[in-house]
């Protein structure tokens, strides 16, 4: 198999191990950009879901702007960002958290609404203010539909955050971008390989906070 | 006491869902709102929690106008159970019954301390502390919602249709339960249903409500029942009120006869011994004094070829309605009274039973006219 090959030559080669242009430097560029880009399109999107979804109001708004986000091409986007705002983070992070606001924003709506009124109006009755209501009885439900729209976008930000490499940044698009040009297809592959395997750690990161965040009477509610 | 003056609730589409409502709910007891869908006994319910604002009008509680507290102290104040419990599912059950304790700012030991205390009351095993309410039955969940209503020791405690949603065994496991609860703390309970069998069970007063929101007679429940206001409410008490409201008399005064008992070791001279005119069947029982059946007079007795005895009523604890039923039930005719252990203690014919039923209702038009 020619890919296996290509893939045992990328990782088996030292040279790839180490300095600037080495896969632990690469790795931690990209798991940089991921996280900024993520980091600022949850500190967009959450609030809004969350209050919006508590409220109830402006749902047919959030779904015209989730469907306009979805609809922009990320390469695109950042070529013109490249030329209006000139060579910088911004172009590169602009598209990346357009790219994260939609599964996030309309998830965190969507779980909010999902949630059984009946304990909502109990809380009310109960006595508990309405920021008590959406982080102490909402919230905790409406948690592993939040935690699946995060990890949504977190995994296409991490396959799209490749494309900073084309305006000159690293990450592990450097490795696909420098291989086309120099027609090194081990460095090809062995990048594209890496970004298939962050994608699945994501997964898995995304899968223990659940465990770990998420109670076992919601878990085992909604499974049965 | 719950005083709630010409209280109306016009929604901005201009539904009145209450109309001029004036009602006085008396302290330690259980008030039952009762009526069909859309008469406003759910909003009334609701506007004392403040969950819905009176448009007009006002609502007191001793004596101090609720609008004038601070929502949630007042909320606080008041247990609150609705339909289906509303639990927190990501929560365990122990910690859903020390929901108000902790909002009281009570310590987390403090709170679920009281909340095992509650969950005896209200007859849960300690072992479902730990557990989920996905875990639970339908009238386990209601239980814990009761508890939870009751934590923080609220005088006050608004049920909203709580025991609709199950099954009617479990229904009336969770009525007697509250009767229980109640005997025992003394709360004022506003409760609302559409069951009118549930409001002549558990109220001590009763209001019917009619659509439109409006009261159509306020009343005890033997007093509805003998003497309903109107053909409105006389047609949602149904057709066997009559009978029905034997259950608010006592079978302890009921002249049951013991000369037909006879256990299955008794003798035909012992038989022969007793004074049987008014008895055609003989009630026999096991060496233990539990009845196994009836056996027509002057026959062979044969414990494998009896008449079934049907349902027993407990002598004291059941009322007429339930004295008679089995009377009814009985193939001969004659109910089957039995003592809190289940041993036949008497017997009794249906006529015996209709003489009391006359006797009864004398003496109730008596003191009703005496009350007047």
């Amino acid at each position: 198999m020619n890919i296996l090959n290509y893939i045992d030559a990328f990782f088996s080669d030292n040279a790839h191990w180490q300095g600037y242009d080495g896969i632990p430097t690469r790795v931690a560029e990209h798991i940089g950009y991921t996280l900024m880009a993520l980091g600022t399109a949850a500190a967009i999107g959450l609030p809004i879901g969350l209050l919006t979804g508590h409220t109830g109001r402006g749902g047919n708004t959030l779904a015209l702007i989730a469907t306009a986000g979805r609809a922009l091409p990320s390469f695109g986007l950042m070529v013109l960002m490249f030329v209006l705002l000139g060579l910088g983070m911004a172009p590169v992070m602009i598209p990346l958290v357009v790219l994260a606001i939609p599964p996030i924003l309309v998830t965190t709506y969507e779980a909010m609404r999902s949630v059984d009124p009946a304990p909502v109006d109990a809380a009310r009755g109960m006595g508990m203010a309405e920021t008590e209501v959406l982080f102490r009885v909402e919230l905790p439900v409406a948690l592993p539909l939040i935690l699946s729209g995060l990890r949504s976008a977190a995994i296409q930000i991490v396959s799209t955050a490749t494309i900073a490499a084309y305006v000159s940044f690293g990450g592990l698009g450097r490795y696909i971008v420098d291989g086309l040009y120099q027609r090194d297809y081990e460095k090809v592959v062995g990048g594209a390989t890496l970004v298939a395997a962050m994608a699945l750690a994501t997964l898995g990161l995304f899968w223990g906070v659940g465990r770990l965040t998420v109670s076992q009477g919601v878990r085992r509610g909604s499974a049965g | 006491m719950i005083r709630i003056d010409s209280v109306t609730k016009r929604y901005p589409d201009g539904t009145v869902a209450v109309d001029r409502l004036s009602l006085e709910i008396p302290d330690r007891s259980i008030t039952v709102l009762v009526g069909p869908s859309g008469c406003g006994k759910t909003t009334t319910l609701r506007m004392i929690n403040r969950m819905v604002e009176p448009s007009e009008g006002t609502i007191l509680l001793d004596g101090k106008d609720i609008q004038q507290q601070p929502v949630n102290t007042l909320r606080r104040s008041m247990g609150y159970v609705i339909q289906n419990a509303g639990l927190f599912q990501h929560r365990t059950i122990l910690d859903n019954i020390a929901t108000v304790p902790r909002l009281l700012g009570w310590g987390k030991e403090k709170s679920r301390a009281r909340a095992r205390e509650l969950m005896e009351r209200v007859g849960l095993d300690g072992a479902l502390a730990k557990r989920y309410p996905y875990q639970l039955s339908g009238g386990q969940q209601q239980r814990v919602g009761v508890a939870r209503a009751l934590a923080a020791d609220p005088p006050v405690l608004l049920m909203d249709e709580p025991f609709s949603a199950v099954d009617p065994v479990v229904r009336k496991g969770l009525q007697d339960e509250l009767l229980r609860i109640q005997e025992e703390l003394g709360k004022t309970i506003v409760f609302v249903t559409h069951d009118i069998d549930e409001a002549v069970k558990l109220g001590t007063m009763v209001a019917v409500m009619r659509t439109g929101g409006r009261l159509a007679q306020f009343a005890p429940p033997a007093e509805l029942l003998t003497d309903p206001a109107d053909s409105f409410v006389e047609d949602f008490l149904g057709t066997d009120r009559g009978i029905r409201r034997l259950s608010f008399f006592p079978s302890a005064g009921l002249e049951l006869l013991t000369a037909p008992i006879v256990a299955s070791d008794t003798t035909d001279e012992q038989i022969a011994a007793r004074d049987l005119t008014d008895a055609p069947y003989l009630l026999v029982t096991d060496l233990d004094g539990k009845p196994l059946g009836w056996a027509e007079r002057d026959t062979e007795i044969d414990t494998a070829r009896l008449l079934p005895y049907g349902r027993p009523f407990v002598v004291a604890t059941d009322s007429l309605r339930a004295a008679l039923d089995c009377a009814v039930l009985s193939p001969t005719g004659w109910a089957v009274a039995v003592d809190g252990e289940g041993r036949a203690a008497g017997v009794v014919s249906q006529q015996t039973i209709g003489e009391a039923i006359r006797g009864a209702h004398a003496k109730s038009a008596t003191t009703q006219k005496a009350a007047r």
